[in-house]
C-alpha cells in the first residue's frame, strides 16, 4: 500500500490548521455559516439530520491496520464508537461536534487519513475494484493511477469551484468491480491490439435525479498522457458545466446536452494544447509513485494446501464460509478474504470501534497489516495465506464477522437515509433490516444465490439503487413513506439502469414485495444456476409485476 | 420528508414552531419564547400562525451564531399539555435515529 | 473595495469605464470586454494602459489576439463558488502567455487567495477590508502542492524527484 511520504504528510496537516483556524473564524461569528459552509465541504463536513457528519477518504479503498485502529479510537473519542463505510470506500462518523473537529482531524492527519475534498464541488475519493493488486484478472494495479491522480486533483487551485462534484473510478480489468459506468469519468486500464497499456476514458455516468452510464470518449489513451486528458477533462467541465440549476450540474448533463462526440471534441481541443506540457507523465514519475506502493513479502506456497481440504471437509460451518467469502488470489497459496458487514437487523457498512480494533488485529496476523474497504460496504482482507483461512475463519467467527451471506439478498448495500440524512425522504436503514430478517435463513440465501438490493432514501442515490437487481427507492407521499421498486439494474461492465415495476409500495409492505420478487424468480428460473439478473432479463419485468401487484 | 430546508412561503396548518441545528454540535434545537434555542421541544415557543411563524423564523435567521438553516416546522399539542413533533421528519430529529444504535459503553 | 497587490493594500491606478462613458486621457482605465471587442484598434492606439474586465461565461481565447497590448485582464468570481475564473486565468497565463496583471474581482474571500494566486492572479479586489489584511499570511498556509501552477511553485513530485536524485530517502 502506498506509504505516504514527508510532502504527503506535510499537506495533510496544513489541510488540518487551516480548516482549524477556519473553525475558530466561524465559532467567533468571524465567518458566517453561508462563508463557512463551502470551507467545512471541502474537508468533508456536513450537517445532517442530528449532528455534524464527518466523512474521510479511504483513497482507492486502501487501509492500513494502523490506520483502522485510529478510526476506532476517533470513533471511540470523538463519536459514538462506530463508523460508517459508505458506497465510495470512505466512513463516515455521524456525530462529532465542530469544536472537537481539528482535534480529530488531527488525529487522523497523523496516520495520513483525512477528510479532504470527500465533499464540496470538487474532485472527490478516486475509488477503484477492492481487490486491486490482488485479483487474478487484473493487468495492473489500478491503484497507482488512482493515487497519481489523486495527488493532482488534491487542492487543485482550478478544480475546487467547480459546477458540482466530480467523481472518478479506476479499473484495471475486464470485469468491473468498481461500477466504472456510473462515474463522472471512468477510467478503465487495459492492453490494445499492439499490447500496449493505456485507459478506456468514459464520462457522464452518474445516478440521482437523471441517470445515465457513462459513454466512452477515447477508446485507448496511452498511460503517459492520463493526467493531461484528466486535466482537460475537468477543465472542459469547469467552463461549460451548467451553474444555473443543481439538478443539472453534472458533467453528465453537459456530456448528454452536447452529444458524446461533440464534448469529446471539445476536450481534445483542450488536450491537445496541454498534451505534452508538465503533466505528460515520464517514466521516472511513474516509477517514483509505484514504488511506494509496498507490496508484501509473499512467501511461496502451493495452492490448496491440504490442510485446509481438511477443515472444510470437516466443517461445514467453515466450508459454506470459504465458499461464499474466499476467492482466488493472483498470487498462489493466498486468497482474498470478504468480511461481511452485513449481519441479520443490522445497519449494512457500519462497524464499531471494537469490531475495527478486532479486524486491524487480524489484519497484523494474517494480511500483511492490510484491510479494504469495497463500494458494496463489505471490507476484504487482502492477503490472506490459504494455509491460515482456518485459524482466520475461527477468529470471525468468534467475533460475528464470518457471515457467509457475500453477494446474497441480505449482502444489501443501503444510504444511512431519513434515519442520519437531511436529504432523505424516507429511511432505508429499518427497510435492510427487515429485509435480513425475512431472509435470514442461510439455505434460503443459498438457493438465491446471487442477488444485489441496494436501497436509496431519496432520489440522490447514494446507495446506488439504479443499479441493483433490486433497487429500493424512498419518497414521500402525504407525509408517509413510500418506495419505488426496480428491476433489472447492474453495476458491472455490462451496466444497466433498473426498470420501474409499479407504484411505490408503503413503508410496511417492503420487505413482502421483496419475498415475492425472490419466489417469482424461484418460480420463472429455468435452472437452479440461472442466476436472477439473468431471469429478469430473459424474462422482463411484467411476470415480477404481477406477482406483486396481484394482490396490492 | 421533503426537506423543508428550501421554504420559501411560509404557510402552516397547524401549530409550529422554529427549529434548527446548534452551531457547536449539530444538536436539534427550537427557538425559545426568550429569543433563545432549546433543546426541549417543550421549551419552543409555538406560532399558531404564518405571520408569527415568519416573525420568529426572521429573528432566527439571524442568529448564525448559534444556530443554523432555522425553519418552521409543524407540531401536535397534546392533550394533557406538551408538544410533539408534527411529521416524521421531525420525530426523527427530536428522537434521534429509529434503529438501534451500538451502545456507547464498551464500544 | 481594498486592492490588494504584492502582498499590500495598494491605491488602485485604474478607473474603469462603463459601457457609455468617456475614457479619461492617459490614465490606466479598465472597459467591459464588449466595448474593447467593438472598439479594439481605437482603444489599443490610445495612451494609456488598458485593461478590459472579462465575463466569466465567455471563452478567453476571443481575448488572445490582444493580450499583447494589455496590460490588465479583469476576471470575474460573482459568487466565490463559481470558479470559471480560475480556468481563464490559468489558460490566459500559460496557454497565452499572458504576462499583464491579473485581476480577480467580485466575491474574493481570504479562503480563496492561494487558489487564485496559484492559478496565476497577481491582483486582488478583496471583498472584506479584514481579509485584505492577513492576505501575505493566507497565501502563506500552504507550502505543499501537488501540482506546477502558473505561480511558479515546485510542486511535490518534482521535489521528490529532486530529492531522490541528490541521494536524500
Amino acid at each position: 500500500m502506498y506509504v505516504y511520504d514527508a510532502f504527503d504528510r506535510k499537506l495533510v496537516t496544513e489541510r488540518v490548521n487551516d480548516f482549524r483556524d477556519q473553525v475558530a473564524r466561524r465559532l467567533s461569528g468571524e465567518l458566517t455559516e453561508e462563508e463557512f459552509k463551502p470551507l467545512r465541504l471541502m474537508n468533508g463536513v456536513y450537517l445532517q439530520l442530528h449532528a455534524y457528519m464527518l466523512r474521510i477518504a479511504i483513497p482507492y479503498g486502501t487501509l492500513s491496520s494502523l490506520q483502522l485502529r485510529q478510526l476506532a479510537r476517533v470513533a471511540r473519542k470523538y463519536d459514538r464508537g462506530y463508523g460508517h463505510f459508505t458506497t465510495r470506500q470512505n466512513i463516515q462518523f455521524h456525530w462529532i461536534k465542530l469544536a472537537e473537529l481539528p482535534d480529530a482531524m488531527a488525529e487522523l492527519a497523523s496516520v495520513g487519513m483525512h477528510g479532504m475534498q470527500t465533499s464540496g464541488n470538487n474532485v472527490r475519493n478516486i475509488t477503484t475494484d477492492q481487490w486491486a493488486g490482488v485479483a487474478p484478472d487484473e493487468i495492473a494495479d489500478p491503484r497507482i493511477w488512482a493515487e497519481l491522480i489523486r495527488q493532482h486533483v488534491t487542492l487543485h487551485p482550478e478544480f475546487s469551484f467547480m459546477p458540482r462534484k466530480f467523481k472518478i473510478a479506476v479499473g484495471a480489468s475486464h470485469h468491473d468491480r468498481a461500477a466504472l459506468r456510473i462515474h463522472d469519468l471512468a477510467l478503465r486500464l487495459h492492453r490494445n491490439a499492439a499490447g500496449e497499456t493505456g485507459f478506456e476514458v468514459m464520462v457522464g455516468g452518474g445516478l440521482g435525479r437523471t441517470p445515465y452510464l457513462a459513454l466512452t470518449i477515447k477508446p485507448f489513451l496511452p498511460t503517459r498522457d492520463v493526467l493531461s486528458y484528466v486535466e482537460a477533462v475537468l477543465r472542459t467541465y469547469n467552463q461549460f458545466g451548467r451553474r444555473d440549476n443543481i439538478w443539472k450540474a453534472r458533467i453528465k448533463i453537459l456530456v448528454h446536452d452536447l452529444g458524446a462526440e461533440t464534448f469529446a471534441k471539445e476536450v481534445d481541443t483542450e488536450w491537445q494544447s496541454i498534451k505534452d506540457g508538465a503533466l505528460a507523465l515520464d517514466r521516472a514519475v511513474v516509477t517514483e509513485i509505484a514504488g511506494r506502493f509496498r507490496y508484501p513479502a509473499y512467501e511461496k506456497l502451493d495452492d490448496s494446501p491440504k490442510e485446509l481440504a481438511q477443515a472444510r471437509h470437516d466443517d461445514r460451518r467453515f466450508d459454506a464460509w470459504v465458499k461464499n467469502c474466499v476467492t482466488n488470489h493472483k498470487v498462489p497459496g493466498y486468497a482474498i478474504v470478504t468480511l461481511s458487514l452485513k449481519p441479520e437487523g443490522g445497519t449494512p457498512g457500519d462497524a464499531t470501534a471494537a469490531q475495527m480494533d478486532e479486524i486491524a488485529g487480524l489484519a497484523d496476523r494474517y494480511s500483511f497489516g492490510e484491510i479494504r474497504v469495497g463500494h458494496e460496504q463489505n471490507l476484504v482482507l487482502p492477503h490472506i495465506a490459504q494455509r491460515d483461512l482456518p485459524a482466520l475463519w475461527r477468529a470471525l467467527d468468534a467475533i460475528g464477522l464470518a457471515l457467509p451471506n457475500v453477494n446474497s439478498i441480505t449482502d444489501i448495500i443501503s444510504c444511512p437515509g431519513l434515519d442520519y440524512c437531511s436529504l432523505a425522504n424516507a429511511r432505508s436503514i429499518p427497510i435492510a433490516q427487515e429485509i435480513t430478517r425475512r431472509f435470514r435463513d442461510l439455505d434460503t440465501q443459498r438457493e438465491l444465490g446471487r442477488l444485489h438490493i441496494n436501497i436509496s432514501g431519496c432520489i440522490n442515490a447514494c446507495g446506488h439503487h439504479h443499479v441493483g437487481h433490486i433497487g429500493i427507492l424512498g419518497v414521500e407521499k402525504n407525509g408517509e413513506e413510500f418506495y419505488q421498486i426496480t428491476l433489472g439494474g447492474k453495476a458491472d461492465e455490462n451496466a444497466t439502469l433498473g426498470t420501474l415495476i409499479g407504484p411505490a409500495v408503503p413503508f410496511a409492505q417492503v420487505a413482502d414485495v421483496v419475498e415475492d420478487i425472490a419466489a417469482a424468480y424461484l418460480a420463472l428460473r429455468q435452472r437452479p444456476d440461472e442466476l436472477f439478473i439473468d431471469t429478469v432479463k430473459r424474462t422482463g419485468i411484467e411476470p415480477f409485476r404481477e406477482r406483486v401487484y396481484a394482490a396490492r | 420528508m421533503t426537506s423543508p430546508l428550501d421554504q420559501k412561503k411560509i404557510k402552516i396548518t397547524g401549530p409550529a414552531v422554529v427549529t434548527a441545528n446548534r452551531v457547536g454540535d449539530g444538536a436539534v434545537v427550537y427557538r425559545s419564547p426568550d429569543g433563545g434555542w432549546t433543546t426541549e421541544l417543550d421549551g419552543a415557543a409555538i406560532a399558531t400562525d404564518a405571520a408569527i411563524a415568519r416573525t420568529l423564523v426572521a429573528a432566527a435567521s439571524g442568529d448564525d451564531l448559534n444556530a443554523i438553516g432555522p425553519y418552521v416546522a409543524p407540531v401536535k399539542l397534546l392533550p394533557g399539555g406538551g408538544v410533539w413533533p408534527g411529521n416524521l421528519r421531525e420525530l426523527i430529529r427530536h428522537g434521534g435515529p429509529t434503529i438501534e444504535l451500538p451502545p456507547v459503553l464498551g464500544a | 473595495m481594498p486592492l490588494v497587490e504584492n502582498g499590500q493594500v495598494v491605491p488602485d491606478r485604474y478607473v474603469y469605464v462603463g459601457e457609455d462613458e468617456p475614457i479619461p486621457d492617459r490614465v490606466p482605465v479598465i472597459v467591459p470586454a464588449k466595448r474593447f471587442l467593438d472598439n479594439a484598434d481605437a482603444l489599443i492606439g490610445r495612451d494609456g494602459s488598458l485593461g478590459v474586465a472579462w465575463p466569466n461565461d465567455r471563452r478567453v481565447a476571443e481575448l488572445a489576439p490582444w493580450l499583447g497590448h494589455l496590460a490588465l485582464v479583469a476576471l470575474q468570481f460573482p459568487k466565490f463558488r463559481d470558479g470559471r475564473a480560475y480556468s481563464q486565468a490559468r489558460l490566459l497565463r500559460e496557454t497565452y502567455g499572458f504576462g499583464g496583471t491579473l485581476r480577480a474581482t467580485g466575491d474574493v474571500l481570504r479562503d480563496q487567495f492561494q487558489f487564485l494566486v496559484r492559478a496565476g492572479f497577481n491582483s486582488f479586489e478583496v471583498r472584506k477590508p479584514a481579509d485584505a489584511g492577513v492576505f501575505a499570511e493566507a497565501v502563506r498556509r500552504y507550502s505543499v502542492f501537488y501540482q506546477a501552477s502558473a505561480d511558479g511553485s515546485v510542486p511535490a513530485q518534482r521535489r521528490r524527484l529532486q530529492r531522490t536524485a541528490a541521494g536524500d530517502p
